[in-house]
C-alpha cells in the first residue's frame, strides 16, 4: 500500500469530497493557531449567549473534551475575570455499544464541581459525529440532577449524525466520508495541537467502519 | 489438580490484547485470585474508583447492565457479600434474583447442579455462588453457560473480599509494593486469608501470617508468606493488620483450648495496637466476634477501616460485574 507523506506543517486545506488520496493519507485541517482562534471565538459565543457567566459550568467529555473545556474556561476568564467551574464527564457507563464490542472500555472518574441542578451547562467535546456520545453525556448529566439548560460546544462537526442532536457552538464544520476518521491532537493529551483527517479504508475494498444508511443508499446498496 | 486442568482446557477465555482505551480483562468466571494476573487485579481495582464515585451520588443508578439478570445462589449465610452483590448489580441497572436456600427447592431435595441449571433456565446471565465446598464454582462453570463469580467456596477462596481489601488498602497506600501486611487468626479455615495472600503477593506486598500454630496450615511458607507465631512480634513494623474471624462453623474439633485464651494471645486490642506503628491500618472482613479476635475498642479505632471495607465492597463488585459483562451477552464476541 502506497502511503503519501504528511502535508507540510501549517498547510491548510479544506477537504473536497471527491478528492481521495488513498488509504492512510492524512490531511491537515487545522493547526495550532487555527484551533486557538476557533476556541477564542467559541468562548465569546458562550458568554454572549448566556449573557455573562452566571450559573455557567463547562463540562468536558473525556478524553479530549476536558482540555478543550479548560481552554475555553481560560479564555472566558480573560474576558470576564471570573473562574467558570469546569467538570469532567466520563460516559463509559452510558455507552450504548457495550454489548456489541469485544472488550470493555476503560472507565475513568467523573468529576463535577458541585451540583448540576439549576446550572447552565455547556458540554464540550472535540468531534461531533454520530451523536451517540452526546446522547450518553446528556443521560449522565440528567442522572446527577436537573440542569436549567444544557448546550453543546464542539471543535469539529463532521456530520453523519445517527441521532437528532446538533451543536450550539461549532468550531468548524467539515464534510467527511464514512471511510475517514478525524484525529484531534491536543497539547495536553498528544503533545501537539493539530487536527487531521485520515482515510482509514477505501470504499471499494472495505465496508465503512461506521455504517451510514444514507451513504450506503447513495451507492445503490 | 482438576481445578488447574480446567484452567488449562481454556474454557476461561484468553485475554484480548486491545489498544489503550480498552481493558484486557475478559473472563467469564472468577473463581479465585490464584489464577488472576497482577495486571487483571489492577484493572479491577482501577475500574472500582469511578464505581465508588457513583455510589456516593444522590441517585445511584446506571443503565450499563440494563437487561442483564444477576442471580445470587448462597448455600451459606451472608449479609455483606450477598447484599453488596445485589446492590452492585442493581445500581448498574441489572435485575437481581436471590435464591435463599432455606426456602428453595433445595429443601425438597433438588441438587446443586439442577438448582443452577434452573437458575440459568430462568434467564440469569450471572450466578454469584457461595458454597461450603471448595471448588463448587468450578463445577458450576462446567455445567452452565452463565458468567460465574465465586463469593466464597468453603475454605478455598473468596476473591471479591480480597479485591475489596486490596482496594481499601490502595486508598491508604496507592502502591502496595513493599507494604507489610499481617494476617492474624484462623489461616487454616479462612478463604479470605488465602485470597488475600494471593492478591497481596501479586501486587508486591509482604505478607506475614500469625495465629495459633494449630490454625496455621503446614507448608504455607511455600506460598511466599512469613509465619510468625507471636502476634505482638508480628505487628511491630506492620503497615496493615488484617484480623480474621474465628470460623467456629468450620472447626469440627477444638483446635485451640478456649476462646478466652485465643483472645488473650491473638485478639487485637488496645495493647497490641500500642505496639504497632502509629499509622497502622486495621481491617476485618466481618462479621466480627467482638471480644474474641478483635475488641470493640480496636474495631472502632480511628485507624480501623472496617466500615469502609463494606462500602468499597459494592464498588469493587460493580467493577467486576462491568468487566465481566464484556463481549456481548452470550459471550460470542470474546475471542
Amino acid at each position: 500500500m502506497e502511503r503519501k507523506a504528511f502535508l507540510p506543517e501549517g498547510f491548510f486545506s479544506d477537504f473536497k469530497k471527491e478528492e481521495r488520496c488513498g488509504v492512510g493519507t492524512k490531511r491537515l485541517i487545522m493547526d495550532e493557531d487555527a484551533i486557538r482562534r476557533v476556541l477564542y471565538r467559541l468562548s465569546h459565543e458562550i458568554t454572549e449567549e448566556n449573557k455573562g457567566v452566571d450559573g455557567l459550568m463547562l463540562v468536558g467529555i473525556r478524553t479530549r473534551g476536558v482540555p478543550l473545556a479548560k481552554r475555553l474556561a481560560a479564555f472566558i476568564k480573560e474576558q470576564e475575570k471570573v473562574d467558570v467551574p469546569v467538570g469532567v464527564l466520563d460516559i463509559t457507563f452510558y455507552r450504548d455499544d457495550l454489548t456489541i464490542i469485544s472488550s470493555q472500555p476503560v472507565v475513568r472518574s467523573t468529576e463535577i464541581p458541585g451540583r448540576v441542578t439549576d446550572r447552565k451547562i455547556v458540554l464540550v467535546d472535540d468531534v461531533l459525529f454520530t451523536g451517540r456520545t452526546v446522547r450518553a453525556a446528556l443521560d449522565a448529566l440528567m442522572d446527577m440532577g436537573r440542569p436549567q439548560a444544557i448546550k453543546l460546544a464542539v471543535l469539529i462537526d463532521r456530520g453523519h449524525r445517527q441521532l437528532p442532536i446538533r451543536a450550539d457552538y461549532v468550531g468548524k464544520t467539515i464534510p467527511t466520508s464514512a471511510w475517514e476518521t478525524v484525529h484531534v491532537l491536543l497539547k495536553e493529551t498528544d503533545g501537539e495541537d493539530r487536527i487531521l483527517i485520515e482515510e482509514i479504508c477505501s470504499p471499494e475494498e472495505t465496508p465503512p467502519p461506521f455504517p451510514c444508511a444514507s451513504e450506503a443508499e447513495e451507492r445503490g446498496e | 489438580m482438576v481445578y488447574w486442568d480446567y484452567l488449562a482446557t481454556g474454557k476461561i477465555i484468553a485475554h484480548v490484547k486491545k489498544g489503550g482505551d480498552y481493558l484486557h480483562f475478559s473472563r467469564r468466571c472468577l473463581l479465585g485470585l490464584e489464577d488472576l494476573t497482577a495486571e487483571e487485579i489492577e484493572e479491577i481495582l482501577t475500574t472500582a474508583v469511578p464505581c465508588k464515585e457513583i455510589i456516593q451520588r444522590e441517585v445511584k443508578k446506571l443503565p450499563t447492565l440494563r437487561g442483564w439478570t444477576v442471580a445470587t445462589l448462597f448455600y451459606e449465610p451472608s449479609t455483606r457479600t450477598r447484599n453488596s452483590f445485589e446492590l452492585a448489580a442493581k445500581w448498574l441497572g441489572a435485575d437481581t434474583v436471590n435464591v435463599t436456600i432455606a426456602t428453595s427447592s433445595v429443601q425438597k431435595g433438588e441438587n446443586f447442579i439442577d438448582t443452577a441449571k434452573t437458575i440459568e433456565a430462568l434467564g440469569a446471565d450471572f450466578i454469584i455462588l457461595r458454597h461450603a465446598m471448595a471448588g463448587a464454582p468450578w463445577l458450576l462453570a462446567q455445567t452452565v453457560d452463565c458468567r460465574i463469580i465465586n463469593a466464597g467456596d468453603g475454605p478455598h477462596e473468596h476473591p471479591t473480599q480480597a479485591l475489596l481489601d486490596l482496594f481499601t488498602l490502595k486508598e491508604k497506600h496507592p502502591s502496595l509494593a513493599g507494604l507489610k501486611v499481617v494476617i492474624v487468626g484462623d489461616i487454616m479455615h479462612s478463604r479470605v486469608a488465602k485470597s488475600n495472600i494471593y492478591g497481596l503477593l501479586k501486587l508486591g506486598a509482604t505478607v506475614r501470617v500469625t495465629g495459633p500454630p494449630s490454625l496455621i496450615p503446614p507448608g504455607i511458607e511455600k506460598l511466599g508468606v512469613q509465619v510468625v507465631n507471636d502476634l505482638r512480634e508480628a505487628v511491630r513494623d506492620a503497615n496493615v493488620i488484617n484480623v480474621l474471624r474465628i470460623q467456629l462453623e468450620r472447626q469440627k474439633k477444638g483446635l485451640f483450648p478456649s476462646l478466652r485464651e485465643y483472645a488473650r494471645l491473638y485478639g487485637v486490642n488496645k495493647e497490641v495496637l500500642s505496639i504497632a506503628p502509629q499509622d497502622v491500618v486495621i481491617m476485618h472482613p466481618g462479621p466480627t466476634n467482638l471480644g474474641v479476635e478483635i475488641t470493640e475498642e480496636a474495631a472502632s479505632d480511628p485507624r480501623s477501616v472496617i466500615t469502609t471495607q463494606v462500602t468499597n465492597g459494592v464498588a469493587v463488585r460493580m467493577a467486576l460485574l462491568y468487566l465481566m459483562s464484556g463481549g456481548g451477552k452470550s459471550g460470542e464476541l470474546l475471542s
